[in-house]
């Protein structure tokens, strides 16, 4: 056998540090912070329920009316009523509506933090050099390693699931927000600034506006990304399609699993669609500008 | 010149980049050259020691190749780019001590400008366009748009304020450019290679255009161009900028027969007079005439007072001209608008030829009237 790597320092004298640091804001900040995230999670709980009270007749006309709107295709509208439809008669539809409130309210969250945090990020070099490994330590840092705190913190149950979901899917919204502003066109914000535009009117009529398609590209993967959280959040509580999955794996049951994963597929489908069509015509908008 | 005619005065402007200015400044101002700066304390100094005025009304050309720092020097005149040391004074009034709220109003009833690549905003229409300015001033959306249809007649756009920029040719899209510009109501404007992105016949028609208006409006233009042909035929006064140095500020005529020293020299002598004249600035406008008043009497009449006679028949111009025996006869034609060297082929074979404008006769051009408008241009002042 070959040697082992020499122990040079001792490494429990740290884990115990954090360890205890941890336990210790736990400890005295939990309820804070729990009664803090108290409206994150009413937000939830009222999507949730709303869905889950919403006839399911009602719903697939609102989705089918999104993707009309978005899309301009019949064969895109007809598609995703199919797959509702698909996801109800496998009785999974109040799943599927927890999947979705989930999904909603991550993206919601990850793009009310994301945007600005994209938008500083794009006015400061300085910044953007501290950003960018944090958001690609996010990005590959395993996603279970950012559980255990979150859940320690909370508890198991939808808080630690949403921020967990949050987590995770803000580094494209983030990083397309600053891309897409730091994109635009250097002339025609020289252009603005030189008609005495402030600051604000600058971002608010020039940058935003010509940056929309790319930071359309980014809520678009922020939202795929928050829907691949799902079996993961649901083994801290988040319940859902992801839960099934979860079964399935507990009672082994092929088709527990199988079901449940198609119908995540066909959401992600549904909800792709909608954002790529809304962000392909911003993007036509400019193009030929109808 | 009495001080009341001084619109703008740059005062000693000095543009550093780089980490240490102050130090590169001072070397600078202690006699060192450029490249000692360079090596000594790595800035690159972009501007040195610029010092002009322009007049209330001219048409100010600032004329450099690439690099030699004009784009820099035009974006000082509304603090798009800050100076390193010196002043710009606007109306007697130092525009580097404004704060940042002067300095807005000032960008938005002061000045304006036009942009090379034209800087349009390519979600807003034409006519969102061109308000922007007037908007941005605060003016209520129905004056502003009044305006901005005021000043999309004036560059020819009337019909067009509802299509997106990139609905529109290059040459529209800089009338857009332009008439943005001119719908602020600004005193000053400022041209940072605004024709220089066009294809030349465009451009030329552009020129032409914005003389029109200037002729009107009587604005403060500073124009930058690359090009010294465009520079001739703009500008009241020229200042040649090399490597971020002034060389020369003079009318054309002084920049092309005093040259300062043998950088300007050596520029000039490149200026190709049979291209920088035109048909229109050397040719005779003379009478016209259909076959049946073409009479021998009267034609003989008219040209006691006319080099020639045009005789239009079946649709076609022939030239009758003075001392030529008996017929009219079918000769070339050139457009008005055409260089004179353009005439020099056509003449070389006949000695009259006409000229045209849209497609009408009006005039002829004889071997002897382009020599002379040569020789009136390249006379030393």
């Amino acid at each position: 056998m070959a040697d082992n790597f020499p122990e040079f320092i001792d490494t429990r004298g740290l884990r115990f540090a954090i360890d205890d640091g941890f336990s210790w804001v736990v400890a005295h900040y939990g309820d804070t912070f729990e009664r803090m995230l108290l409206p994150l999670l009413k937000l939830l709980s009222a999507l949730e329920s709303f869905l889950q009270w919403l006839p399911w007749y009602v719903t697939i006309a609102v989705i089918a009316a999104l993707t009309y709107s978005a899309a301009r295709s019949l064969k895109a509208t007809g598609g995703a009523v199919a797959m509702l439809v698909f996801i109800g008669a496998l009785g999974l539809w109040n799943d599927a509506m927890a999947t979705i409130a989930l999904m909603l309210a991550a993206t919601a969250v990850a793009v009310v933090i994301g945007i600005p945090l994209g938008i500083v990020m794009a006015r400061s070099d300085w910044l953007r050099s501290i950003a960018l490994p944090l958001l690609d330590v996010m990005q590959t840092l395993p996603i279970f390693v950012y559980l255990i705190p979150f859940v320690m913190l909370f508890g198991p149950g939808k808080i630690p699931a949403i921020l967990a979901t949050v987590f995770f899917a803000i580094p494209p919204v983030i990083r397309l927000t600053d891309l897409g502003i730091r994109q635009v066109d250097g002339e025609v914000v020289e252009a603005i600034v030189a008609f005495g535009a402030t600051p604000r009117q600058k971002l608010l009529k020039v940058q935003i506006p010509l940056a929309l398609p790319t930071i359309m590209a980014g809520v678009n993967q922020t939202t795929m990304m928050a829907l691949s959280m799902v079996v993961i959040a649901s083994m801290i509580g988040a319940g859902g399609l992801g839960y099934q999955v979860l079964q399935g794996i507990q009672r082994l049951e092929v088709s527990r699993g199988l079901i449940a994963g198609i119908a995540i597929v066909f959401l992600a489908v549904i909800f792709d669609r909608i954002a790529q069509s809304y962000g392909r015509r911003a993007q036509k908008h400019l193009a030929s500008g109808e | 010149m009495s001080v009341s005619d001084v619109k703008i005065q740059v005062d000693k402007v000095y543009k550093i980049f780089g980490n240490r200015p102050d130090d590169a400044l001072a070397e600078l101002r202690a006699g060192a050259q450029k490249a000692e700066v360079l090596q000594s304390t790595g800035c690159v100094v972009g501007l040195k020691d610029i010092d002009f005025s322009i007049h209330r009304g001219e048409t100010f050309v600032i004329m450099g190749l690439s690099g030699s720092g004009k784009s820099t020097l035009i974006r000082h005149f509304n603090r798009l780019i800050e100076p390193t040391a010196g002043r710009i004074l606007v109306d007697g009034r130092n525009i580097m001590e404004m704060n940042a709220k002067e300095l807005i109003a000032f960008r938005r009833t002061g000045i304006s400008m036009v942009f090379q690549r034209f800087g349009l905003l390519p979600h807003q229409t034409v006519l969102e366009n061109t308000i922007c300015g007037p908007i941005l001033q605060g003016v209520n959306r129905r004056e502003a748009v009044a305006l901005g249809m005021e000043q999309l007649e004036l560059v020819g756009l009337k019909g067009f304020e509802n299509r997106f920029p990139r609905q529109l040719s290059g040459g529209m899209q800089q009338r857009v450019g332009l008439a943005r510009a001119l719908a602020t109501q600004a005193d000053v404007l400022l041209m940072d290679e605004a024709f220089s992105a066009l294809d030349p016949l465009i451009k030329s028609d552009m020129q032409e255009q914005l003389k029109d208006i200037q002729a009107r409006l009587k604005k403060t233009i500073i124009f930058i161009t690359h090009d010294l042909d465009e520079a001739l035929h703009l500008g009241d006064r020229i200042a040649i900028l090399k490597d971020g140095e002034l060389r020369q500020v003079g009318t054309g005529e002084e920049i092309l027969f005093r040259p300062a020293d043998d950088y300007v020299e050596r520029f000039v002598r490149k200026v190709d007079l049979s291209r920088a004249l035109y048909a229109h600035e050397a040719f005779t406008r003379i009478p016209v005439l259909t076959q049946a008043e073409a009479t021998p009497e009267r034609s003989a009449a008219l040209l006691g007072e006319h080099p020639g006679v045009i005789v239009a028949r079946d649709g076609a111009s022939r030239l009758l001209a003075r001392g030529a025996s008996g017929e009219a006869v079918p000769v070339a034609s050139i457009d008005a608008n055409a260089a004179l060297g353009q005439c020099f082929a056509p003449l070389a074979a006949q000695n009259a030829i006409l000229v045209t404008e849209g497609g009408t006769a009006i005039g002829m051009l004889t071997r002897e009237m382009a020599f002379k408008a040569l020789a009136r241009a390249a006379r030393p002042a």
